[in-house]
C-alpha cells in the first residue's frame, strides 16, 4: 500500500558499510529514492556501484548501516529477523539472475515453495501454482525438473515463484543476465505485462540497455550514489 | 507435513550418498538388534530371576560342595518358605560343542521352586515314575530333534558312575515350556535320587541351594541369617539374591553387557561420524539453496528444523529398517549358536531403545550442519 504521495518505496539517507577485516567498504552513501506504486524501475550502473546491495536492502535481505527503508508504510530496517522473514514472504517476490530453483523439485513444487509459508490448504496451493504457471505460460511443464527446462523456461518458473503469493513488490536481479536475446525478450515481455496488466511494482537491476528501456523509469548508480534518474 | 516433500527431495539430491549413509546406519542397527538379543541370552538368568529366590553356595567358590543335610536346617529359618538343591553335572552330548546345562534335581521340590517351567501332568507323572527319567526344555529338544521316549546318552566330565562307566543314559520322559519367551528352555533335568545312587564320589554333597522366602523385602536379612547358621562349619556359605548369583555366573565368561556396550558404542560413534559428515556435506553443497529459502521467507528456525528433520529422516530410515530386519532375522532364523543361548529374541524394551537411538543419532548428526544453516546470512549465501 502506497503512502499519501503514492510512494510504495521510500529509501531515506541510506548508508551501507561492509567490514572486511580492519577495512570499511562504503557501498552506499546517503542514498535517497522514492518509488511510486505500479512503477517499473530499472536500476543500472557499473559493477560495484551498489545496485545489488540496494536491491538486497529493499528485499529485506540485508539492513542499512544508516538511514531508513520504508515499504508500504513499514520501516523494514527496524523489523526483527523473524518478522522480516514473514514480511518478505508476504510482500516481496524475488527473481534471480541464475534462477535459483531447487534442482530436486519440479516446476510446480518450486513455485509452491513460498506458499508453504501460508495457511493455504494443499488444494488451494495447487490452484495458486496453476494460476502462476499459466501466467508465465508454463502450465504444461509443471512436472518438469529445472534440468529439463531451458534457461528461459527456468526463469519463467522463477517469475511464477515470485508472483505466486501476489506480492506488493517484484525485485529482479539481472533477470535476463543469463539468457539469449530471444529468451530475454520473452522474460521482459512477461515483466512488462505483469507491470502493465496487473499493476505490479517492479524494480529490476540490469546491465542491459535494451532491458532497461522496457522500464518506465531508469535510475543510474555509481559509487553508491544515484547519478541519473529519468523516465525511460 | 507440508514441508515433507522439500525435506525428502533434499535426500534425493545425492542419491548414492544418501543410500550409502542409510545402508551404513541400517547395518549398525541390525548389529544392535543381534547384540541385544545375544546380551539377553547371556543375561537371561538375571532377567528372569525371582525376587523371592536366594541362592546359597559355598563361601569359597561355587565348585566347592555343600552337605545335602543343610536343606532341612535352611527350611527351619524363619521366613524361609522352601529350599531345594542343585548340582552342576557338566556332561557332553555327542560332542563338546553341543553345550547345554544339566542338573540333577528333586522333581517335585524343584518344579515347585520354578513355576515358570511348564510341564504337563502326564510328563511330570512319567518323570516321577521313571528313576533314570529326564526332562528337557523345548528349545534344546528341538535343537537335537529329541522326542519323548528317546534315550539320551550323556558323557560325564565330572561325575563318573560307580561302575566306572562315564556314560549316563537317560530316558526322556517329558519336555517343558516356559511361561513366556524369556524363560530358559535350553536346560536338561534328571532325578537326584538316580544321580545320588549312581555317582562314584561326592555322595551326600550338592552344588548349591535355591531358597524361596516368604517376603522378598526380608531377603537380605534371611540371607544373613542363613549364612550365620553355617558360620564356623567346614562348609561355610554365601547367600545372595538369585539375580546377583546369575550375574556373577554370567560374568565368569566375561562382562558380556560391557563388551556389547563397548562394541555398540564404537559402532554408533562411527555411524555418527558418517551421518554427521554426510549432513555437513549436504548443507555445504546447498548453501545457495538455503539462502534462497530464507529469501523467500523461511525463518532461521524453520531452516534449522528442516535440516534437523532431514538428518532425522536419514537416521530413522536406516535405523527403523535395520531394527525391522534384525527383528525379522532373529524371529525367522533364530539363534545363530543353534540353541547354546538359553533365550534368543529381541525384547520390546531394546526395540524402543533402538528407536530412541535412531532419533538421537539423527539429531546428533544434524545439529551442527543445522546450526550452520540457521546462521547463514542470506546475502552471503546468495553470493556463492
Amino acid at each position: 500500500m502506497a503512502d499519501a504521495n503514492g510512494n510504495l518505496v521510500e529509501v531515506t539517507g541510506v548508508d551501507k558499510v561492509f567490514h572486511r577485516g580492519s577495512e570499511d567498504i562504503h557501498v552506499l552513501g546517503g542514498l535517497c529514492l522514492k518509488i511510486p506504486e505500479g512503477e517499473f524501475l530499472a536500476l543500472m550502473g557499473p559493477s560495484g556501484s551498489g545496485k545489488s546491495t540496494l536491491l538486497n536492502l529493499l528485499a529485506g535481505l540485508d539492513r542499512p548501516t544508516e538511514g531508513s527503508v520504508t515499504i508500504s508504510g513499514e520501516r523494514i530496517d527496524q523489523l526483527s529477523e523473524r518478522r522480516l522473514a514473514g514480511w518478505r514472504a508476504r510482500h516481496v517476490g524475488l527473481v534471480f539472475q541464475f534462477y535459483n530453483l531447487m534442482p530436486t523439485l519440479n516446476a510446480a513444487r518450486n513455485v509452491e515453495l513460498p506458499l508453504l509459508l501460508t495457511h493455504l490448504s494443499r488444494t488451494e496451493r495447487k490452484k495458486h501454482v496453476e494460476v502462476a504457471l499459466s501466467v508465465v505460460g508454463l502450465n504444461h511443464r509443471h512436472g518438469h525438473y529445472p534440468r529439463q527446462l531451458s534457461g528461459g523456461e527456468q526463469q519463467r518458473v522463477g517469475i511464477a515463484r515470485a508472483i505466486v503469493t501476489d506480492p506488493t513488490l517484484l525485485l529482479c536481479d539481472e533477470p535476463t543476465g543469463d539468457l539469449d536475446r530471444k529468451s530475454s525478450d520473452e522474460i521482459l515481455d512477461l515483466l512488462q505485462a505483469l507491470n502493465q496488466d496487473q499493476g505490479k511494482t517492479i524494480i529490476m537491476v540490469t546491465h542491459d540497455n535494451d532491458a532497461a528501456k522496457r522500464a518506465s523509469r531508469i535510475v543510474h548508480m555509481n559509487k553508491g550514489k544515484l547519478t541519473t534518474d529519468a523516465a525511460a | 507435513m507440508k514441508y515433507f516433500s522439500v525435506i525428502w527431495s533434499s535426500l534425493k539430491r545425492k542419491k548414492t550418498r544418501s543410500i550409502l549413509t542409510i545402508l551404513s546406519i541400517l547395518v549398525a542397527f541390525i548389529l544392535y538388534g543381534y547384540l541385544s538379543a545375544i546380551r539377553l541370552g547371556f543375561d537371561a538368568g538375571v532377567e528372569v530371576s525371582g525376587v523371592d529366590r536366594l541362592v546359597m553356595q559355598h563361601k569359597v567358590s561355587l565348585i566347592q560342595f555343600l552337605p545335602e543335610s543343610y536343606e532341612a536346617r535352611i527350611e527351619q529359618v524363619q521366613g524361609v518358605d522352601s529350599a531345594v538343591h542343585g548340582t552342576w553335572f557338566g556332561g557332553i552330548y555327542q560332542k563338546p560343542m553341543n553345550f547345554f546345562s544339566q542338573f540333577p534335581v528333586k522333581v517335585e521340590e524343584y518344579l515347585d521352586m520354578y513355576p515358570e517351567y511348564v510341564i504337563s501332568d502326564e510328563h511330570k507323572k512319567a518323570w516321577l515314575e521313571t528313576r533314570n527319567g529326564a526332562i528337557a526344555g523345548r528349545t534344546i529338544a528341538e535343537r537335537f530333534g529329541w522326542k519323548v521316549g528317546d534315550r539320551i546318552p550323556i558323557q560325564a566330565t565330572i561325575w563318573t558312575r560307580k561302575d566306572g562307566n562315564p556314560t549316563w543314559e537317560f530316558n526322556l520322559v517329558g519336555i517343558y515350556d516356559g511361561v513366556d519367551k524369556s524363560t530358559d528352555t535350553t536346560q536338561f533335568f534328571f532325578r537326584y535320587d538316580y544321580f545320588q545312587e549312581a555317582r562314584s564320589f561326592g555322595s551326600g554333597n550338592v552344588g548349591w541351594y535355591w531358597i524361596r522366602v516368604d517376603n522378598p523385602d526380608n531377603a537380605a536379612e534371611i540371607a544373613k541369617e542363613v549364612d550365620q547358621l553355617f558360620a564356623n562349619s567346614p562348609a561355610e556359605t554365601k547367600t545372595q539374591p538369585e539375580a546377583a548369583f546369575m550375574q556373577g555366573f554370567a560374568k565368569q565368561i566375561g562382562d558380556i553387557g560391557f563388551i556389547m556396550t563397548a562394541i555398540l558404542g564404537a559402532v554408533f560413534f562411527t555411524i555418527l561420524l558418517v551421518a554427521g559428515n554426510s549432513m555437513a556435506q549436504a548443507v555445504r553443497e546447498r548453501i545457495q539453496e538455503i539462502a534462497v529459502l530464507k529469501a523467500l521467507g523461511f525463518t532461521h528456525t524453520a531452516v534449522l528444523a528442516m535440516v534437523l528433520a532431514e538428518s532425522l529422516l536419514l537416521a530413522c530410515l536406516g535405523g527403523f529398517a535395520g531394527l525391522a530386519i534384525a527383528w525379522t532375522m532373529i524371529t525367522t532364523m533364530g539363534d545363530p549358536t543353534n540353541g547354546s543361548l538359553p533365550v534368543f529374541f529381541l525384547p520390546v524394551k531394546d526395540v524402543v531403545i533402538g528407536v530412541l537411538l535412531a532419533v538421537l543419532t539423527g539429531l546428533a548428526a544434524g545439529i551442527l550442519p543445522a546450526i550452520r544453516a540457521q546462521k547463514l546470512q542470506i546475502a552471503d549465501g546468495l553470493r556463492r
